[in-house]
């Protein structure tokens, strides 16, 4: 076994811009194994485009990218599979494929990387995948369509964990949910890493989802991340984006909202 | 650490086995082991993984299996592990992976159901849509100063005046296509002259306006189908009507208007650029000049079979342009259903202008405008 507390992610310089705007600009980061380890910034700081670089959907102009000590950039295609192998990834919407039914989604990596397994157990691991989600059990046989949002995202998850990866990508978990669906996901994604041992890097707006469950948190601004640690620790910092965040009222009833739920 | 998954078999007391496992049970490391553990055959059964690598829920699961099924007695497992087990096991619930199967002739039957159903509603839809088409013109009529100019010429231009190069090229090549074939099959009877006839009348009364339509509805019909649609899953479509101004007035009657409008005039365009084809054709390979060709051309064809087109071009292009809006503003939910919408819209424009077409020659021969 890995020991926790090494870094799984390392992202040193990283450099992204669209033509002449710039996106970040000699950004570092570093995740480390076993944690929930959260990302926020205002819109437009580009928290989905460093997502989309750290799994290699997204070339950097500059920098480097590194995934359990592997460098991601420039990688042949048959190695790259390996490493993406071992994380899973939870887009905004779902991003479920609509002519499969849930189960048959939750079955499509297990197919691309080991067709040895088949049949009987292969439906047995979507059928538990499905359900350690907290899904109910009629939503296996069900097309992307018929589902509810919250459903769509938990079917993503349930897919992002078909291969058993040790690493979870999530952007923006909660859009989109009502406050007891976010909640209720919260604590899906606590429980997760809890029951498999899982690091969670994770998108978010929600100030509810960073005090209850991140144990890190890093702050996007002026194209890189300006500070990196727990809340109490970002709290203490004096800048102005991260005061204005977390003090505004919205801030202050999600830390009340975690203090009641501490005591 | 990389080892596969395996497990050694260990007689016990009393015909019980003990399955020590070793190596990493996981599902990258798995191998053979499914297959194996089916094959295991005892009353009593124990697990023993004190030698296990690593786990994940895969390997637990079946392990969870082996003690739900086969009663095995679970011993050497760390709390880690333990608990894996446990967590599956919690998540043991049967789930269908497919929706139930109906047999081969219900489903097609339902089918067939279904599609008649939708064929009679698409119908009653399009002439209710015509209804109201109707209405929203008395409304502007009333109230001319709601009429959308702008929209309209705007529309014009899209439909029309962007079009210009492929319905003449297209009708060009078609006019070359008729001559060839047509000069082929008369120099059998020495009255390759007629070739000139059939270019002449084939084009201004049937294919000039037919291809036009078929064109507009592949480029247009299509186009106000999918531009409307996405308006429609974009809740552009709810804001118009909650603000007061009318779809129907604002997105639909400006393109029903422009193509009605504009399609008369490409059908002409496209007559004239098939009979410079065939002229052309004509020309090079039965050697009859260009001035013969044209004076043939006004003794041959009635100005009747010009009429015919231009009667018809409007009426083609009102339901060209009718099907597209309509399906547009019936697409629902997702973007695929904006997709579907678009096909329907050109398969039905294309369709309803081919019977229409029929229904005209047997109107047209009847007044005797042959």
């Amino acid at each position: 076994m890995k020991g926790k507390g090494e870094p799984i992610i390392e992202v040193r310089g990283l450099k992204n811009s669209f033509g002449d705007q710039l996106v970040h600009e000699g950004l570092d980061l570093e995740v480390r194994r076993g944690e929930i380890f959260g990302v926020v910034g205002g819109s437009g700081t580009g928290k989905s485009v460093l997502m989309r670089s750290i799994i290699g959907l997204q070339r950097p102009d500059e920098g480097e990218v590194e995934v359990f000590g592997e460098p991601m950039l420039d990688r042949e295609e048959n190695e790259a599979k390996h490493i993406r192998r071992r994380w899973g990834i939870l887009f905004q919407g779902g991003a479920l494929f609509s002519t499969l039914t849930v189960a048959e989604n939750v079955q499509v990596p297990i197919r691309e990387y080991f067709p040895r397994i088949e049949g009987q157990l292969l439906d047995e691991i979507a059928a538990y995948k499905i359900v350690m989600t907290g899904l109910p059990a009629e939503t296996g046989p069900k097309y992307p369509s018929e589902l509810s949002g919250g459903m769509r995202k938990r079917a993503g998850i349930a897919r992002a964990l078909a291969l058993d990866p040790e690493l979870l990508f999530l952007d923006e978990p909660t859009a989109g949910l009502d406050p007891i669906g976010a909640a209720a996901f919260d604590q899906l994604i606590k429980d997760l890493r809890d029951a498999l041992g899982l690091t969670v890097f994770l998108i978010t707006h929600d100030l509810d989802t960073l005090y209850a469950i991140c144990d890190r948190v890093a702050v996007l601004a002026d194209h890189k991340v300006v500070a990196v640690g727990t809340i109490p620790e970002l709290l203490a910092l004096d800048h102005e984006w991260i005061q204005e965040y977390f003090k505004g009222p919205r801030g202050r009833a999600a830390a009340t909202i975690a203090k009641d739920a501490d005591r | 650490m990389t080892s596969v998954a395996t497990f050694t078999e260990e007689e016990t007391k009393g015909d019980g086995l003990l399955l020590r496992f070793s190596g990493n049970l996981t599902l990258a490391r798995l191998g053979r082991l499914p297959e194996r553990l089916n094959e295991v055959n005892a009353q009593k059964l124990a697990v023993d993984l004190s030698d296990v690598g690593r786990m994940d829920t895969v390997g637990a699961w079946l392990i969870y299996k082996l003690i739900r099924d086969r009663k095995a007695e679970l011993t050497g497992a760390n709390d880690e592990q333990a608990a894996l087990i446990e967590q599956v096991g919690n998540a043991d619930v049967p789930v269908k992976v497919r929706p139930d199967r109906t047999n081969p002739f219900q489903r097609v039957l339902t089918q067939m159901g279904a599609a008649t159903a939708t064929a009679g509603t698409t119908m009653v839809g399009l002439l209710g849509f015509f209804g109201a088409l109707l209405l929203s013109a008395w409304q502007l009529m009333k109230n001319p100063r709601r009429f959308r100019m702008n929209a309209v010429v705007q529309q014009f231009e899209v439909v029309g005046v962007h079009s210009l190069g492929i319905i003449g090229l297209m009708s060009f090549l078609v006019g070359i296509v008729i001559a060839q074939q047509g000069a082929v099959q008369l120099r059998q009877f020495g009255a390759e002259v007629f070739t000139i006839n059939l270019v002449g009348r084939s084009a201004v009364k049937e294919l000039g306006v037919l291809m036009t339509a078929i064109m507009v509805a592949g480029r247009s019909g299509s186009a106000f189908a999918a531009q409307i649609g996405s308006m429609k899953l974009a809740e552009e479509i709810d804001a118009m009507r909650t603000i007061g101004v009318s779809p129907m007035e604002a997105l639909v009657m400006p393109r029903v208007l422009s193509t009605v409008l504009v399609m008369p005039l490409l059908a002409f365009y496209a007559a004239l650029l098939a009979m410079l084809g065939g002229g052309i054709f004509v020309w090079a390979d039965i050697g009859i000049p260009p001035i013969t060709f044209i004076q043939r051309i006004r003794e041959v064809v009635p100005m009747t079979d010009l009429w015919q087109a231009l009667i018809k071009a409007p009426v083609f292009g009102l339901i060209i342009a009718m099907a597209g809006c309509f399906q547009g503003l019936q697409v629902e939910g997702n973007a695929e259903s904006v997709g579907l919408r678009t096909t329907t819209a050109v398969v039905q424009g294309i369709f309803l202008v081919i019977v229409l077409d029929a229904v005209f020659a047997v109107f047209f021969t009847a007044i005797g405008w042959l």
